[in-house]
């Protein structure tokens, strides 16, 4: 498990091109930032971490971008700040988005461990505590139920039976 | 207490009196916009897992723009999904290749002042030019809407740009936003309501508003707001309500320009936030001159683009793709499209193109482009290694006819 550090204004066309959005997400993802980092889809593994700087996801409401990233394992997003409609369609998709200002204390392959109860990130490289704006309480049951889709599922089946 | 236009809007939708920037509300939705790529093709399934129905088809749009002209096997069979769901659900509100999304919706009547309004696509802002609360969601946000009627917001602080005096013939809407995005970057919006206001926007037509709010996606504010006024009525054909901020509501920024200052822009790959004035970019000559889009290829974009190219040819590959097939016929019928003909141009389909990435005709490797589209993000419009360099169309046209990047203030007739 390690973090993939990316730049500021990484945009939705970089994280997944439009040319490719007419496939599934399985093929989407596999050309998942190649602009920039061609052997992202091959090298990523489950529960690695991607972090970026300033304003990431800028760009389309496409959610194939945070879509393919989780489709890749990636376990969770840290940024200095995020797109607006990227860091909804991210938490939308169960995918947490996470605002960390000190991101940039991070370096590419640090290991990472995130403490959601205390909104702290552990960097086992430095052993320094950087602290992450919570997940907003409203939006906190839809993340933990994987989303907005098996969120919804539950309260229409808990609708029905009631 | 006093409101911004953008507290008016979501106050009525959330049915409450006033609201407070920062708060969280739930909001009723007056219309759902949705096109082929992030819409139907991608609810109908989640639509299906939930056994859900839409909650309220009149409020729904669907406009086919991006997988047209369909042109492989997968094109096709987006664009029969987006086709057959719409029936299927009982929306009647299908506009099928009749242009892009965000020109279209307005011109068939579908937004009016006070109204609060999602879309499946990040320019979604554009509804923001007719006083209407309209921004972007992704499909699983779009699926929560179709399914509740509602959606989540927190209340936005409003940024206000105010422009004083006229702008100046040749300079355009897309030169204030390439300006506005350089000067505060892709997030200077902080994801927050932008109002344009003064008497520089007031005298611009519809369209050019749209312009502005349009990009207010690559500006980073959640909506673009324009208050309503005699010439959104005289767009709308319709009576309509005042909506419009209360003088000195709070605003959490008021930055003011002079316009008639303005020079015509042009951002550099691969951001809108590249920009600087026109005459910088003296050196570049590009081979291919795009005006597409719905920021960039209106009505009133075309008549930007003939004013320039009037008795003139373009020496480089020139492409138009007007925004909607009504823009289309209403150039063709006062003569504008013969004059981007004569110039060169070749005519493609009204939908999203090349601006998006999508179609037949992407940018090959290593092509340098000047373009009246939106974003020049690197790969967005084609190879990773083609340039495309953005600015208004009448600089888009200047620019075909000399073959370098220049100053359209110089060539309008």
């Amino acid at each position: 498990m390690r973090t993939w550090v990316l730049g500021d204004n990484v945009d939705t066309d970089v994280i997944t091109p439009g040319r490719y959005m007419k496939f599934g997400i399985e093929e989407i993802a596999r050309h998942c930032l190649e602009s920039i980092l061609p052997d992202f889809s091959k090298q990523v593994k489950p529960g690695d971490i991607v972090v970026a700087g300033r304003n990431f996801g800028a760009g389309s409401s496409r959610e194939q971008a945070p879509q393919a990233l989780k489709q890749l394992g990636v376990e969770a997003l840290i940024a200095e700040s995020f797109a607006g409609l990227f860091y909804r369609n991210s938490l939308n998709l169960g995918l947490p988005a996470l605002v960390c200002p000190q991101a940039r204390r991070i370096r590419d392959g640090d290991t990472l461990s995130i403490d959601f109860s205390r909104s702290t990130i552990t960097n086992a490289r430095t052993g320094e505590s950087l602290p992450f704006e919570p997940i907003p309480p409203h939006l906190l049951e839809m993340v933990r139920d994987g989303g907005l889709l098996p969120h919804l599922e539950k309260r229409l089946k808990c609708r029905t039976t009631s | 207490m006093k409101q911004t236009l953008a507290q008016k809007l979501v106050a009525r939708a959330a049915g409450r009196g006033t609201v407070t920037p920062g708060e969280i509300v739930t909001c009723k939705v007056d219309l759902a916009m949705m096109h082929d790529s992030g819409g139907p093709r991608r609810v109908k399934p989640m639509l299906e897992r939930l056994g859900a129905k839409v909650w309220d088809p009149s409020k729904v749009v669907v406009i086919t723009d991006h997988y047209l002209p369909a042109y492989d096997e997968e094109s096709r069979r987006i664009i029969h999904i987006a086709r057959h769901w719409a029936a299927e659900a009982g929306v009647q509100n299908l506009y099928d290749g009749q242009g892009i999304c965000h020109v279209v919706l307005p011109e068939r009547g579908h937004l009016k002042p006070g109204m609060f309004a999602v879309g499946g696509d990040s320019h979604s802002p554009t509804g923001g030019a007719f006083a209407a609360y309209m921004f972007g969601v992704g499909a699983t946000e779009m699926l929560g809407v179709l399914v509740t009627g509602e959606i989540w917001l927190k209340v936005p602080h409003t940024i206000a740009m105010d422009f004083s005096g006229e702008i100046a013939r040749g300079v355009s809407a897309k030169d204030i936003m390439l300006f506005l995005i350089g000067r505060f970057g892709m997030d200077g919006g902080q994801y927050q309501a932008v109002e344009y206001r003064g008497s520089a926007i007031r005298q611009l037509p519809m369209q050019e508003r749209m312009t502005l709010c349009n990009m207010t996606a690559e500006l980073g504010g959640q909506t673009g707001l324009i208050a309503s006024d005699t010439v959104t009525e005289k767009y709308l054909k319709v009576k309509i309500e005042s909506w419009e901020s209360d003088p000195d509501a709070p605003v959490l920024a008021h930055h003011r320009f002079d316009a008639s200052a303005l020079a015509p822009q042009v951002a550099a790959p691969h951001s809108p936030a590249n920009t600087k004035p026109v005459h910088e970019f003296a050196d570049v000559r590009p081979n291919l001159a795009y005006i597409g889009a719905c920021t960039g290829a209106k009505l009133e974009d075309l008549r930007m683009a003939a004013s320039v190219l009037r008795n003139r040819k373009s020496k480089i590959r020139l492409l138009v793709a007007p925004a909607s097939l009504r823009d289309q016929q209403a150039a063709e019928a006062e003569g504008t499209l013969k004059i981007l003909q004569d110039a060169g141009a070749e005519l493609l389909a009204n939908s999203c193109g090349i601006c998006a990435g999508y179609g037949e005709h992407l940018l090959p490797e290593n092509l340098v482009a000047i373009s009246s589209t939106a974003r020049n993000f690197k790969g967005r419009m084609g190879a990773a290694s083609s340039q495309v360099y953005l600015a208004s169309p009448y600089t888009v046209a200047a620019t075909a006819v000399s073959g370098r990047i220049c100053d359209p203030r110089e060539m309008l007739q």
